[in-house]
């Protein structure tokens, strides 16, 4: 019967724990899901088909026929729906977009994917955005959205159609919507406005001559054109998929010593055919609706590029809307410092990469793509400058610390790189200390402040020291900013320069003063190359790079000027500069915007969250009811019976069982003597009958009334069992009280005075418990036994180090205590002792009672004392067994 | 039965009264103090754009650089000691079998324990908080707030956000102190359960610098930790607090849940 008992609880426990586990995963499962699920992409790869065709486009120069390999997303709705046109970016392919594609395909759309000419599967060579190629093809893919039959004619072979592309894709956009007029709708991402003076910039204002080559930049969009098409077999073919004859210009450009001398004619043919392939010829012709998205991390292509092309279109009459963020080529914005941060855990500074960032800017940016496309492609003649469907102008100031987005801010007109209405406010600057430089000879070693690509994972390094080689650098500083400002354009600065030679390169960055160093909030260099006569000043204005910076108040900025720098090609002759200010001011066009409210909602996170708590609240809120509302069951036969112990039974995880089928009964009046060689199992039941351990079958009743964990019975029990235990901060009669206010019942019911008498300490209960001896603490915890006098008392080992007094001082103590109608069950090794106390005896041996009743019944007589009746029973108890075999302790 | 066993104002005599209460107290005292001293001895100027920067240049800014300091490490310890020291630590005197045949009943003691755990680190943070914007105040002068990006805060707006602040603080101390609760219930070694808080502290936070984790780091009991700092800023928004509270209150819970199934479910052998 135990057996199949312990069966059933097991499996109950089992039954239990799988329901825990079941909940524990379901709750885990709801709070992490919209975390982690992609339900858009999910939902949207459900409804779109993909068709994947290749369609025949102008033919190569040499005669070699071309096709482009493309897929068209379908939408799953009838009807004609407006269609887009996705490019893909420099040494891409139409994979790159198949993300976005499904997306819009999802939004409504029917999107055209294709890798351009010389990408990809398509055929072909790169043109890099040719008129009479690239650009030819995008119009060949518009006649084939025309010839389509779920897509929205405008006219006859007019298609309802943007032309969407980030960098290479979005120049294509742009130079499609000005060769097309079938465009109606625009939106171009960190490209540029002419490919030539992208690659040959010049920052210093009235100088039209080109300024250094991007030789950094150019080295890297020429490699990416290689991609696969390197033949080792074919000899001098290092052009790749290049067209040969763009390939031949570039490489004349790039591996000519610099732009003078013979390098001169190389540079120039380049010059003119990147600019070629630029949207800047033909902006005049554009009449779409246009979004500009540029980068203020981007030392490709900077915000001085989309600024071209929205003051173009503007002056074509094309509405045009104006988007800065925290991203470009060389990555995400990061948080710049100068040290580690402040303490606390490891991982909780600023400098990590915020990859979360990324996606969220991805996440926005297609949003408000999404947003332009609805608003421009819905057919509403009358789209204006005025009635945009995103604002005008976006700006972001620049990445805060730790996880917050930047906050972002909207004006109802672009204002260009030189602040509202060309106000700008200004902030002094200090004379420089040191105000010459020199350009080294052969331009080494040059210094490092852009690194193409990589801009986000240099900003917890401080590069000061890279960028500001010794005695190659002139850094003027301002003096402290007096308000907090938030600059919005591209400051400038007027230098005076006097050279040593006849043209002079200088290459110019702005840097925040930290306690630490410098550091470099946007990553990016205003390259300067003027023609001066030797010795003589020449006042030089430079535009620095635009951006966003935000000056707190107190700070102070700094201007470094620097003779090289190692992703331009700087002039390889020595020559010393002489740099002073020509205007005392560095000039900081601002903007007053009005912020975009980032307050965060319920997303789906929070809800997730939230419903997760309440299933677990709910599940807890459940066991608890249940548990509290679990009888007490009674046994009404054992009413009168101050203990009745049944049927114990407690096996250990290894099966041996230290108490089994235990029974014997207290009735009231006796002092019952509970014997037992070590190990017997005598603690163990003990603890069962006090509800401290849980036994694995029987029960024990007192007076009548089940005994479990916290059983409100147990209020008529006292127990000292396996030593005393107090707080060894309070005193003894400090314990004493506090034990009998955590039973709640009331002060006048304690009977301390009884007790403390009984442990007979004298003064040295007010005395704290950690000082007293053993003895002391164990007279002290018969004496919390006995509080409230309960009527059923258990005592184990009461006289461990007691002297003899006081153990013959216990024995009328304790037989007292019993006459008075209650009951003692004490358990001792001192076998002269208990005879002496005790009316009844039960004698336990591995587990199991081998005798139980009074004195006389075990056979205490004159001639036999209890040491020999013990002695006997044990070892009269079956050999061979598992009796004998005592769990040692 | 005429009162509640093991009521909160007799749990709370029991835990209160012990010696490292006081010296806890006495910590959260000093603190404040040696770092006025570290600052004295330095020579921060009070630019710049971190907290520690702007530490010395009132109560409000001192109050905010100290609760910065003290919330990640300081606070947590507190936490835990009150909230999961308790059980251990009288299961390693022997009072916890007495008290629990008094009869307590487990969840009882359970519900007492948590309760004045709680309140006592409640108390130890109003303490500490009234204690650096007085210390603040006397040593730096009572200027209104200024904020790290510019500007200023004027007293009404900024206690308030620090009364908020202080709440999500307080609630991002619960999922460790839960789990010093739940480590309290299973081991008898006193200051086990702290160390097993502390150490989750830091392992959560190891993982939170682990980008490859992606977006599964947000469910991290301190991913939200700092989110309050976005408080003090010309526009708060009080929006963002609210995931680290949930994420924070759906760990307390479960840790809390298991204490109480562990803990009804134990044989007492201490």
């Amino acid at each position: 019967m135990a057996s199949s008992r312990l069966g059933a609880a097991a499996r109950t426990a089992r039954a239990r724990l799988a329901v825990a586990v079941a909940v524990a995963v379901a709750v885990a499962g709801i709070a992490v899901a919209p975390l982690v699920l992609p339900w858009p992409a999910l939902a949207a790869a459900e409804r779109t088909e993909i068709e994947s065709m290749r369609v025949p486009v102008g033919d190569e120069p040499d005669g070699s026929s071309v096709q482009l390999d493309v897929d068209l997303y379908r939408p799953d709705e009838t009807g004609s729906a407006p269609a887009v046109v996705l490019g893909h970016g420099f040494g891409g392919s139409k994979d790159d977009v198949a993300d976005r594609a499904q997306r819009l395909a999802g939004e409504g759309f029917v999107v055209l994917a294709y890798s351009a000419r010389g990408f990809g599967d398509s055929g072909g060579r790169v043109h890099l955005n040719d008129p009479d190629y690239e650009i030819a093809d995008a119009q060949v893919l518009i006649d084939e959205l025309a010839d389509d039959d779920q897509v929205r004619q405008d006219a006859a072979g007019d298609p309802r159609v943007a032309v969407v592309g980030g960098s290479y894709g979005g120049a294509m956009a742009l130079m499609t919507a000005g060769a097309d007029s079938r465009v109606d709708s625009v939106v171009a991402s960190i490209t540029w406005n002419d490919l030539g003076r992208a690659f040959y910039p010049q920052a210093a204002a009235g100088v039209g001559d080109p300024g250094p080559f991007k030789k950094l930049w150019a080295s890297t969009f020429f490699t990416a054109a290689l991609g696969e098409g390197v033949d080792p077999g074919a000899a001098g073919q290092v052009c790749g998929r290049f067209d040969p004859e763009l390939c031949a210009q570039f490489r004349a450009a790039m591996e000519s010593g610099d732009s003078g001398d013979d390098g001169g004619d190389a540079n120039a043919v380049l010059r003119e055919r990147l600019r070629e392939h630029s949207p800047a010829p033909t902006l005049a012709d554009v009449t779409a609706p246009t979004y500009l998205m540029q980068g203020m991390s981007d030392s490709l292509f900077g915000l001085d590029q989309a600024d071209a092309t929205a003051r173009a279109l503007l002056e074509a009459g094309a509405p045009v809307a104006v988007d800065w963020f925290n991203g470009g080529h060389d990555g995400q914005t990061s948080v710049a410092t100068a040290q580690q941060d402040e303490g606390g855990p490891p991982g909780n500074d600023g400098s990590t990469l915020a990859s979360e960032e990324g996606s969220d800017i991805e996440e926005e940016q297609f949003q408000d793509t999404l947003t332009w496309l609805r608003g421009t492609l819905a057919g509403r003649d009358s789209l204006g400058q005025g009635s945009l469907p995103l604002p005008a102008f976006t700006y972001r100031a620049p990445p805060p610390r730790g996880d917050e987005a930047a906050p972002a801010y909207t004006l109802d007109a672009y204002p260009g790189l030189g602040g509202v209405g060309g106000e700008a406010t200004s902030v002094p600057l200090r004379e420089p200390a040191v105000p010459a430089l020199v350009s080294p000879p052969g331009a080494v070693p040059e210094s490092l402040t852009i690194v193409p690509g990589v801009g986000g994972a240099l900003a917890a390094v401080s590069t000061y020291q890279l960028a500001a080689l010794p005695g190659q650098h002139v850094a003027v500083d301002t003096e402290p900013v007096e308000e907090a400002t938030l600059v919005v354009g591209a400051p400038e600065i007027s230098l005076q320069v006097t050279s040593s030679a006849s043209q002079s390169s200088l290459f110019v960055s702005l840097w925040e003063v930290q306690p630490g160093g410098p550091v470099l909030p946007r990553r990016l260099v205003a390259p300067v190359e003027v023609p001066l006569s030797p010795g003589e000043p020449q006042r030089v204005d430079l535009t620095l790079p635009g951006g966003t910076w935000q000056m707190s108040a107190g700070s102070t900025w700094r201007v470094l000027v620097s003779a090289t720098d190692g992703s331009f090609r700087v002039d390889p002759a020595t020559r010393v500069d002489q740099i002073a200010l020509a205007e005392p001011a560095l000039t900081l066009p601002v903007a007053e915007g009005t912020e975009v409210s980032t307050a965060s909602g319920v997303d789906t996170e929070v809800v997730g969250v939230a419903s997760a708590l309440g299933v677990l609240l709910l599940v807890v809120a459940v066991a608890g009811l249940r548990a509290r509302r679990r009888p007490h069951p009674e046994a009404p036969q054992w009413r009168d019976v101050p203990l009745v112990v049944s049927g114990l039974t407690k096996a250990y995880p290894d099966g041996h069982r230290a108490v089994n089928d235990v029974s014997w009964r207290a009735e009231r009046g006796q002092v019952v003597g509970l014997l037992g060689p070590n190990g017997a199992g005598k603690t163990t039941t003990l603890r069962m009958v006090m509800g401290l351990i849980t036994q694995d079958a029987g029960t024990v009743h007192v007076l009548g009334q089940r005994v479990s964990a916290g059983a409100p019975v147990l209020q008529r029990v006292g127990a000292l069992v396996e030593g005393p235990g107090f707080l060894p901060h309070l005193s003894g009669r400090d314990n004493l009280l506090a034990y009998w206010a955590a039973t709640g019942r009331p002060a006048g019911e304690a009977r301390l005075a009884e007790a403390l008498e009984i442990a007979a300490l004298g003064d040295a209960v007010e005395r704290p418990v950690k000082s007293y001896s053993h003895g002391m603490r164990q007279r002290l915890g018969i004496a919390q036994a006995m509080l409230g006098l309960p009527e059923v008392l258990i005592l184990d080992e009461p006289t461990n180090g007691l002297d003899p007094p006081q153990i013959a001082a216990m024995r009328p103590i304790l037989q007292d205590y019993a006459a008075e109608g209650r009951t003692v069950v004490v358990s001792s090794h001192l076998l002269a002792e208990v005879e002496m106390t005790c009316s009844h005896v039960v004698v336990m041996h591995a587990g199991e009672v081998l005798a139980a009743g009074s004195v006389k019944e075990v056979g205490v007589a004159e001639g036999r004392n209890l040491e020999e009746v013990f002695l006997s029973t044990i070892a009269g108890a079956a050999p061979g067994s598992a009796l004998n075999a005592v769990r040692p302790r | 039965m005429s009162g509640t066993a093991l009521s909160v104002r007799v749990e709370a005599r029991r835990q209160l009264t012990r010696l490292r209460t006081r010296w806890t107290f006495a910590v959260l005292l000093v603190l404040p103090l040696v770092v006025v001293g570290a600052y004295a001895l330095g020579d921060g100027d009070g630019e710049g754009q971190r907290f520690s920067d702007l530490a010395t240049l009132g109560s409000a800014n001192f109050a905010i650089f100290m609760l910065f300091v003290t919330a990640p490490l300081l606070l947590l310890i507190v936490a835990a000691l009150f909230v999961g020291d308790p059980v251990p630590s009288e299961a390693s005197w022997a009072s916890l079998r007495y008290l629990l045949i008094a009869p307590v009943s487990r969840a009882r003691l359970l519900t007492s324990t948590l309760l004045v755990g709680l309140g006592a680190t409640v108390v130890a943070m109003l303490t500490l908080l009234l204690w650096v914007l007085l210390v603040g105040g006397l040593f730096y002068g009572w200027d209104s707030l200024t904020l790290p990006v510019g500007g200023t805060l004027d007293w009404p707006t900024m206690l308030g956000r620090l009364a908020v602040a202080s709440a999500y603080i307080f609630v991002g101390l619960l999922p460790f102190a839960a789990i010093a609760f739940w480590m309290g219930v299973r081991t008898d070694a006193p200051l086990g359960a702290v160390g097993v808080a502390v150490l989750a502290s830091i392992v959560s936070s190891i993982l939170d610098a682990l980008d490859a984790l992606g977006d599964w780091r947000r469910g991290l009991p301190n991913h939200y930790a700092f989110e309050w700092v976005g408080l003090f800023s010309p526009e708060a928004d009080y929006g963002a607090l609210l995931p680290g509270v949930l994420w924070a209150l759906l760990w307390a819970t479960v840790f809390v849940a298991l204490a109480y199934r562990h803990f009804s479910r134990k044989d007492i052998v201490s």
